[in-house]
């Protein structure tokens, strides 16, 4: 019964990193109705530009603001140059968009930074949080983190005028447009909270797993599969979806038989379409009635 | 955010009209000249090279069968890929059989579990069938290493293919006329025939009852089952056709470089193949040999241009064909076929 809790409680802290970044995929999926496969390579990005001003003396809060900002910056950005003019083209190009973005962004992060693994600081400390010895101070801060956040969008979206706008330009664009909203901004500023989620949860998952190009691989495909499995309509699913993907795999890991670390995955992706066969709009997703 | 959506604004292709999915007669026969006359001239290795080009681009066609023709996406093909190579494989090196006849067991092989695996993938679609079928392409190296298969497979080391050689009816004609032909050419033009012979079975199935129902299906699902397809059937089947085609150019693959193991079919060659899908056109057939030739020959320009910077430049070469023919080559196929005929016109 220990191992039990003690294999759930170790799954909800590497859940915690999963939900983050579901949280950030779900974030830029509601602005764009796309999945963005670069997401995870701007997060590491950006987790480099504040790992690099914090190595140029700045302290570790100031670097995680103007990290914050840049990222912000950054995302609108590349919105404007890069996706605006592939606005009318088919979706799939714009998917082989995502994906020349992630080669271009991974391997200049290579160049300028080197592929070495870089430690990274963590404002939380790393001694064991209330005595247990699988959840660090850093991960239940992240947790804590992961959870104002959901808290500040479902705000956002839920109560201002600019929340309500975006999610109106999402959905029916055409509509949106007539009542006066300028939809092609409100992709531009969805395309930057996106990467600025995408940063903190960068920088809060740095300290775990190390900072180095290819960091996001493996979280990123979490990170979709728990975004997908929570239901891509609802960040609150994405989360609880982050926390099942990531307690799941543990218990698959220590569970079943001749499941290593390799077999991890597959099984954890196993499931979630074995969910999704039953639910096909994930577990908090409101299904899409179809009309003719 | 809205519950209800208009199926009509979301379509995941715009519809490609049947005519427009093939090449006239004429050009047809100019590239096939060229297919034929080019590796005459070459070196081994650049017949190797087209060899893997028409081997990718049957690959890249079965996925356009599947996503152009019946609006179905998936991240997948690499395991139908793999499937095929190690049937191949698996039965030249353990059975002996002979390579030419491994190709239509593992397209059957493949069919079967392409079509098995459209079963479940039924009831997903868009995100959610890509997440699908991406889980099967990462499965799939993992699943070949296990130690159950590991005297069939080979296991992490994989398996080593004899190269065939020219049968002796093709030696015996050519030493007539003092001319030898190579292995790599042999097998060239072996894979030629069958590039050909798919391509044309897969050219008339879109032009039949059945291409005509997948392309029903991806227009519009709904108002396909009420003029009576046979919405799951014909899903089915082109995820079961897609998967053998893929499955077949999968053991031919195996057969030229003469080696399977399972990470030679991870998730960047199915993100290779959907890349060449989009850059040859989606919907468009002919298209997928100018897709498999970019994604065979533009990492290595990539490369030569700059080391550390491969992945860059293979991306911003990536930006600028998106960004030029959003398309792909289809529509710069239609912007010649225009021009030719205001020229006649005249």
């Amino acid at each position: 019964m220990e191992l039990l809790t003690n294999q759930i409680l170790a799954g909800i802290a590497t859940g915690a990193i999963y939900a983050c970044m579901a949280l950030a995929v779900v974030m830029i999926y509601q602005a764009i109705d796309h999945l963005n496969f670069a997401q995870g390579e701007m997060a590491m990005f950006s987790t480099f530009m504040s790992w690099q001003l914090m190595q140029w003396g700045v302290p570790y809060w100031g670097a995680f603001l103007l990290t914050l900002a840049l990222s912000f910056a950054g995302g609108i950005v590349i919105e404007r140059l890069l996706f605006k003019p592939l606005a009318k083209a088919p979706i799939l190009t714009n998917v082989a968009g995502f994906i020349a973005l992630f080669a271009i962004i991974n391997s200049c992060a290579g160049l300028i930074w080197d592929f070495t693994i870089k430690q990274y600081p963590t404002p939380f400390g790393s001694a064991p949080f209330l005595g247990s010895q699988l959840i660090s101070t850093h991960q239940a801060g992240m947790i804590g983190v992961t959870v104002l956040l959901l808290i500040a969008l479902y705000v956002f979206f839920r109560y201002t005028r600019i929340g309500l706008a975006m999610r109106a330009a999402a959905s029916v664009p055409e509509s949106a447009r007539l009542v006066g909203i300028n939809t092609s901004w409100m992709i531009a500023l969805g395309w930057g909270m996106a990467a600025a989620i995408g940063s903190i949860a960068g920088m809060l998952i740095a300290p775990v797993v190390f900072l180095e190009p290819n960091m996001m691989g493996g979280v990123l495909i979490y990170g979709f599969a728990a975004a997908v499995l929570g239901g891509l309509t609802s960040p609150f699913g994405a989360v609880v979806g982050g926390f099942l993907v990531g307690i799941f795999e543990n218990l698959a890991g220590t569970y079943i038989p001749g499941v290593g670390n390799e077999l991890k995955l597959p099984i954890a992706l196993a499931l979630i379409i074995t969910v999704l066969v039953v639910k096909p709009a994930g577990l908090f997703g409101r299904p899409i009635v179809k009309r003719v | 955010m809205s519950a209800v959506q208009e199926v009509t604004a979301a379509p995941a292709l715009e519809a490609v009209p049947k005519r427009a999915m093939t090449l006239g007669a004429g050009t047809s026969l100019i590239v096939l000249a060229l297919l034929i006359a080019v590796p005459l001239f070459v070196k081994n290795f650049i017949i190797f090279q087209m060899t893997m080009l028409l081997i990718y681009g049957l690959a890249v066609l079965a996925l356009n069968i599947l996503t152009g023709g019946s609006g179905q996406f998936s991240l997948g093909q690499s395991a139908f890929y793999a499937v095929g190579a190690y049937t191949s494989a698996i039965l030249m090196e353990h059975i002996g059989m002979n390579y030419a006849l491994t190709l239509p067991i593992a397209g059957l092989i493949c069919f079967v579990f392409g079509f098995l695996f459209g079963q479940p993938a039924l009831r997903l679609s868009g995100v959610y069938l890509a997440l699908a079928t991406f889980a099967l392409a990462t499965a799939m190296p993992q699943l070949l290493k296990l130690g159950y298969f590991e005297h069939w497979t080979g296991g992490v080391q994989g398996l080593v293919v004899t190269k065939p050689d020219p049968p002796e009816v093709v030696q015996s004609v050519l030493a007539w006329v003092h001319l030898k032909m190579s292995q790599d050419m042999w097998l060239y033009y072996f894979t030629l025939v069958v590039t050909i012979a798919i391509y044309v079975f897969s050219v008339n199935l879109l032009r039949s009852r059945s291409g005509r129902a997948f392309m029903a299906i991806r227009d519009n699902e709904i108002a396909a089952s009420a003029m009576g397809i046979n919405v799951a059937l014909y899903k089915t089947l082109a995820f079961g056709v897609s998967a053998a085609i893929t499955g077949i150019a999968g053991g031919l693959g195996a057969i030229a470089v003469q080696f399977v193991a399972p990470d030679g079919y991870t998730i960047t060659l199915a993100i290779s193949l959907f890349l060449g899908m989009v850059v040859g056109g989606v919907g468009w057939l002919p298209g997928s040999i100018v897709g498999s030739a970019f994604i065979i020959f533009v990492p290595n320009i990539a490369e030569g241009i700059s080391k550390g910077l491969s992945g860059a430049v293979f991306g911003v070469i990536l930006f600028l064909v998106i960004f030029l023919v959003p398309h792909g080559a289809r529509q710069v196929a239609m912007v010649a076929q225009h021009l030719l005929g205001r020229l006649k016109k005249r």
